[in-house]
């Protein structure tokens, strides 16, 4: 039996996309509870008020503990989803790789539920940046599951099964992709670095640190004096509980701007060059298969554009409207979907022909399912092996 | 038989030697803001909870600056500062922060180290009372307190200036604490005026804290009678 015939289970599919869809519900709930400032509201764990927390009456769900109780029923049932992936996977999928991944999405999913629930217990404000990092990266995860099981990735597995003895093409290779991956895989790490800035200034509780934009005070840089700080807090009237401003908060908040600043130039710069590179790539007209995934590439890069613009807009938005809770847990979201894409492009771009083709002309790849050795490096040339060579090769010899 | 005579001059020299250095006096005075400070806010998001919005009939507004017709200043915590392990919190009767309306009353209140905090919940809504220490030693909590449930009490050991205390669930709720280390404290009313009482004869640094305002610091000596101290702070 072929590696595509083990592996194409599309209901398994589906359930992943659901499970990343809820994922994101599940983001946009963990969002909201820390722009509602709601994250102790309940002041236990894993009960609620005292209560079995399935069992907590409806009625009690108020103010900041619909936010927090939600929160814990919609991680509960992702919990649920990500144990049935990860016993499917386990019990369905052929490639071993694939089965460790169900695994450590478990282990991940797992490990968050213990983080939400210390980060009450232990009244640690720092364990929720942990927590909200590896939101995303869980995130991300599921997404690479939805994306390895998909049907397109099959196909690509399944005609390099068909021609896994024939010695592969140099034809593709292109130092320029080489180097638009590369790009990619640093803007998407920038992206993170990014996120986690955002995670870090929002569990400062301490509202909006610099209240305008695009200036800050009103100039370029702003003031960070103890005698600014001072006039700062004294001007500020909070409606809502909030921490003093800090010249740290300042700071991270600049850093911030100018780190937004990087990733859509970073982004632009790889959609530009996807667009360069796949308008000059030169495919015979039988190479239909990578002619496809081109404009796929070039689509995604433009879609991460698209929605890094938006990012920015919603950037500013979470400013102009004095953090209201809707606009930031927005801005949380469409950072989940940039890195994601992001990293669904780099899988994607790490696992084309060009990079084998470059690093290792005429080396015959490895077989789907074999093993560990795929499993250790998802971002990395084990996953290129992995998932064998493109179709286009085959075509273009 | 006849009674014992006592000597005048032995019952003179008794009472000096019983007699303090000097009879204790108290610190007054008042606090005054000068210039404008920025509006208050209507605290919006409460009249969005049913619960809440029942007890109010309009929103009430943040009240950071309570500030009187000739600029007097309310909740500036004004104590002695240097002045430690004078507390008689132990011994001292608790001191009341309620939940009323969805709102801490006072905001600002200040006691000693060692004294009982006692947090009522007056409202017909779940509160989770939560407090937020920055200084070592005093612990944070977060309990929940149901409507109609037991008072909770906290006690704080080291001196901390506005130690806040929050609800969660209302997260336009909340109020300052300042824990002090002797009996020498006070917080203006509204009419900006305070007095600091039984304060034994000696130099002392006065300080007034102000939760916006920042602190400011008088020179004081206390004799015989009281003493009498202003402060101005500013708004830029």
């Amino acid at each position: 039996m072929n590696a595509q015939a083990q592996n194409d289970n599309p209901w398994l599919h589906r359930f992943i996309l659901v499970t990343a869809a809820a994922t994101f519900l599940l983001l946009g709930s963990g969002g909201m509870v820390t722009s509602r400032e709601a994250g102790m509201s309940v002041p236990d764990w894993p009960n609620t008020y005292g209560y079995n927390m399935f069992l907590f009456p409806v009625s009690k769900w108020v103010g900041g503990i619909f936010y927090e109780h939600t929160h814990r029923l919609l991680a509960s049932g992702i919990g649920f989803l990500t144990t049935v992936l990860a016993v499917w996977l386990w019990l369905r999928d052929s490639r071993q790789w694939m089965r460790w991944l169900g695994v450590l999405a478990f282990v991940l999913v797992a490990l968050q539920g213990v983080l939400g629930g210390l980060r009450v217990t232990l009244h640690m404000d720092r364990l929720g940046i942990v927590h909200g990092a590896l939101a995303q990266l869980f995130f991300v995860l599921i997404c690479a599951l939805a994306l390895f099981t998909s049907r397109r990735w099959s196909s690509v597995a399944a005609v390099y099964d068909r021609r896994s003895n024939s010695e592969t093409s140099a034809t593709v290779a292109d130092r320029r992709y080489k180097n638009l991956r590369a790009l990619v895989f640093a803007t998407t790490v920038l992206i993170f670095v990014q996120l986690i800035l955002g995670a870090t200034m929002r569990h400062q509780h301490a509202g909006l640190a610099i209240p305008d934009f695009p200036a800050a005070y009103g100039k370029i840089w702003p003031d960070t004096s103890a005698a600014a700080i001072a006039r700062y807090n004294a001007d500020r009237i909070e409606v809502v509980s909030e921490n003093p401003i800090t010249a740290f908060q300042i700071i991270l908040q600049m850093v911030h701007r100018i780190v937004a600043l990087a990733v859509f130039i970073g982004v632009a710069v790889c959609a530009w060059r996807a667009h360069r590179w796949s308008s000059r790539f030169s495919v015979s007209e039988s190479a239909n298969n990578l002619k496809v995934e081109l404009q796929l590439e070039r689509r995604l890069s433009l879609f991460w554009l698209a929605l890094i613009v938006v990012q920015i807009i919603l950037g500013a938005a979470t400013i102009w409207s004095n953090k209201a809770a809707d606009v930031a847990t927005a801005h949380v979201l469409v950072g989940a979907l940039s890195l994601a894409t992001g990293a669904l492009w780099c899988l994607i771009a790490f696992a084309h022909p060009v990079l084998r083709d470059v690093g290792a002309p005429g080396t015959a790849p490895a077989r789907m399912g074999d093993g560990p050795k795929n499993a250790e490096a998802v971002l990395g040339a084990p996953i290129s092996g992995a998932f064998g060579a493109h179709p286009a090769l085959a075509t273009n010899k | 038989m006849k009674g014992a005579k006592v000597s005048p001059v032995f019952l003179l020299i008794a009472m000096l030697a019983l007699a303090p250095a000097g009879r204790a006096a108290d610190i007054i005075g008042t606090i005054t803001l000068k210039g404008t400070p920025p509006p208050e806010i209507p605290i919006t998001p409460l009249m969005d909870n049913p619960d809440c919005a029942a007890m109010h009939k309009t929103a009430p507004t943040t009240h950071f600056y309570v500030v009187g017709p000739k600029g007097e200043l309310a909740d500036v915590v004004v104590s002695l500062k240097g002045v430690t392990g004078k507390s008689t919190g132990a011994s001292a009767p608790p001191i009341v922060l309620d939940q009323k309306g969805c709102l801490y009353a006072p905001q600002i209140l200040a006691i000693q180290t060692g004294q009982k905090l006692v947090v009522r919940n007056s409202d017909k809504c779940i509160h989770n009372v939560h407090c937020t220490p920055t200084v070592a030693g005093n612990d944070e909590h977060n309990d929940a307190q149901m409507p109609g449930g037991a008072d909770l009490t906290y006690t704080f050991p080291k001196p901390e200036m506005f130690l806040r205390f929050k609800c969660d669930v209302h997260p336009w709720m909340f109020a300052w604490v300042s824990v002090i280390d002797s009996p020498y404290f006070c917080v203006s009313d509204t009419g900006g005026k305070f007095v600091i009482k039984n304060v034994p004869p000696g130099k002392y640094t006065v300080e007034a804290d102000h939760r916006k305002l920042g602190s400011q610091t008088q020179d004081v000596e206390v004799k015989d009678s009281d003493v009498t101290v202003n402060f101005t702070f500013e708004v830029k």
